[in-house]
């Protein structure tokens, strides 16, 4: 997942949507864990679009 | 690092503030962990609570943390059509507007008078369990790694639900049952001075445009999209500019603070409580399935558990069957209530903008001076039969 960072508002939106619970607030960042199965919930519920998916390696 | 105490309260929220109050004033050795820097900071809320409700969770209202008193509700439709809900009839988000930031501090100082010991920036990273049992949680304190070992945990962590998670219950949410929230604190603008403004319809999809006073030219201006309506991720900041940009009123205003969040609008969990563990307010998904407010709900479920966790300190028995009690204090008194309203919303978001228009212009013509909202729904169903066959068993 790709974080723009200037844009994050830290509010955790991401993470309590996140139905893997792959994602936490490293301080105020969002990190992503392995968990994580790419279903796009946080891309979409980010109030500010600060969240985006990669291209799949 | 290690640490050991009677009650670990995780999240420093109105709802962990009063679970430690409720705990420490009967004699419990309780520590309140909170990941931010400051308690109440960042707000993520837009502020709107009853009176009513500080009777309930004995609290003595305080100035210093009420931004504004107001008389009730203004609903407002999508044509601009509008009519006005006395207080006490309005439901659990109307009557006061908080200065958040103050009162969190107020219920968290409370707390630490009563005897609780607050570590800040400290964010648990696990729970660890014993035999299936809920005995404490990993953390991390000022970048320091700390072992917790409590008795009783009591998950305070809010919308994020991390640490029920991590102990294995699930309280992750379903994409219907997502509000995604952003809001300006603007001022500048037209507000109506004694009403909270409800704005319905598509400018907020699933959802409201909110517009709570704060003084006499400022207001808490927000919406919240359900997740399963909102068409274009990451745009929920888009719908409320357009909103700001499109309403005379607003378009002038200057924005003094920035706030985003998303509240869960579920219905009540199977289960909150484990062995070792409960959940109160946002972690617990107590949150008012229609209007989002959830302060009430987390103050009422906190003082509930944190007097059931001191009654389990003095039995010396955390299990999940003694823990009953704090399921039924909660569900006696709010879980009838969040299922209707969930189900109210399931319906209330196949409604559309014309709808919306004709009810409260019925409404407005009909006069609903010191109506409830069962009469609104009564005058509903005279006026408009065919709109209310899907509300028929909340009439």
């Amino acid at each position: 997942m790709i974080v723009t960072v200037e844009m994050c508002m830290h509010c955790a939106a991401c993470v309590g949507s996140c139905p893997k619970n792959a994602v936490f607030l490293n301080d105020t960042i969002p990190l992503f864990t392995d968990a994580c199965n790419r279903c796009g919930r946080c891309v979409k519920v980010c109030p500010v679009g600060a969240l985006e998916m990669e291209a799949e390696t | 690092m290690k640490r050991k105490c009677d009650v670990l309260v995780v999240g420093g929220g109105p709802g962990g503030s009063l679970a430690a109050r409720h705990a420490a004033e009967a004699g419990a050795d309780v520590l309140l962990i909170e990941k931010r820097q400051e308690i109440g900071s960042p707000v993520r809320c837009a502020e709107g609570v009853s009176r009513a409700w500080f009777e309930e969770i004995k609290v003595p209202m305080d100035k210093k943390w009420i931004a504004k008193e107001v008389d009730g509700a203004k609903l407002v439709s999508p044509s601009g059509s509008s009519f006005y809900v006395d207080e006490k009839m309005a439901g659990n988000e109307v009557g006061l507007v908080l200065e958040r930031h103050l009162f969190d501090k107020a219920m968290a100082a409370n707390a630490a008078r009563a005897g609780a010991e607050i570590m800040l920036k400290t964010s648990a990273t696990g729970v660890v369990k014993e035999d299936e049992k809920v005995v404490g949680v990993t953390a991390s304190s000022y970048g320091e790694p700390l072992a917790i070992d409590a008795k009783c945990v009591i998950a305070a962590d809010g919308f994020e639900s991390q640490v029920a998670r991590w102990a294995g219950l699930d309280t992750s949410l379903k994409q219907s049952d997502i509000t995604t929230c952003f809001q300006y604190r603007l001022t500048g603008i037209d507000i109506e001075h004694m009403y909270c403004e409800f704005f319905i319809g598509s400018a907020a999809p699933g959802g409201y445009v909110w517009v709570f006073p704060k003084d006499e030219d400022t207001a808490n201006v927000g919406l919240g999209i359900l997740l399963s309506q909102l068409k274009k991720p990451g745009e929920v900041k888009g719908y409320l500019d357009k909103f700001i940009k499109d309403n005379e009123r607003f378009a002038k205003g200057q924005p003094l603070e920035a706030v985003s969040g998303a509240v869960s609008v579920s219905h009540p969990l199977d289960e909150t409580v484990m062995d070792g563990m409960m959940l109160v307010g946002d972690a617990a998904r107590l949150i008012d399935p229609i209007t989002g407010g959830g302060i009430a709900h987390a103050c009422l479920s906190g003082m509930y558990a944190g007097k059931v966790a001191a009654k389990a300190l003095e039995a010396n028995d955390f299990s999940k069957e003694f823990f009953q009690e704090y399921e039924s204090l909660w569900r006696d008194r709010l879980e009838n209530k969040l299922w209707r309203d969930w189900m109210a919303k399931e319906k209330l978001i196949t409604i559309t903008d014309e709808q919306f228009d004709l009810v409260i212009e019925t409404l407005a013509e009909v006069g609903v001076d010191k109506m409830s909202v069962y009469n609104i729904l009564k005058v509903i169903k005279e006026e408009l039969p065919d709109l209310v066959k899907d509300f028929e068993e909340f009439i």
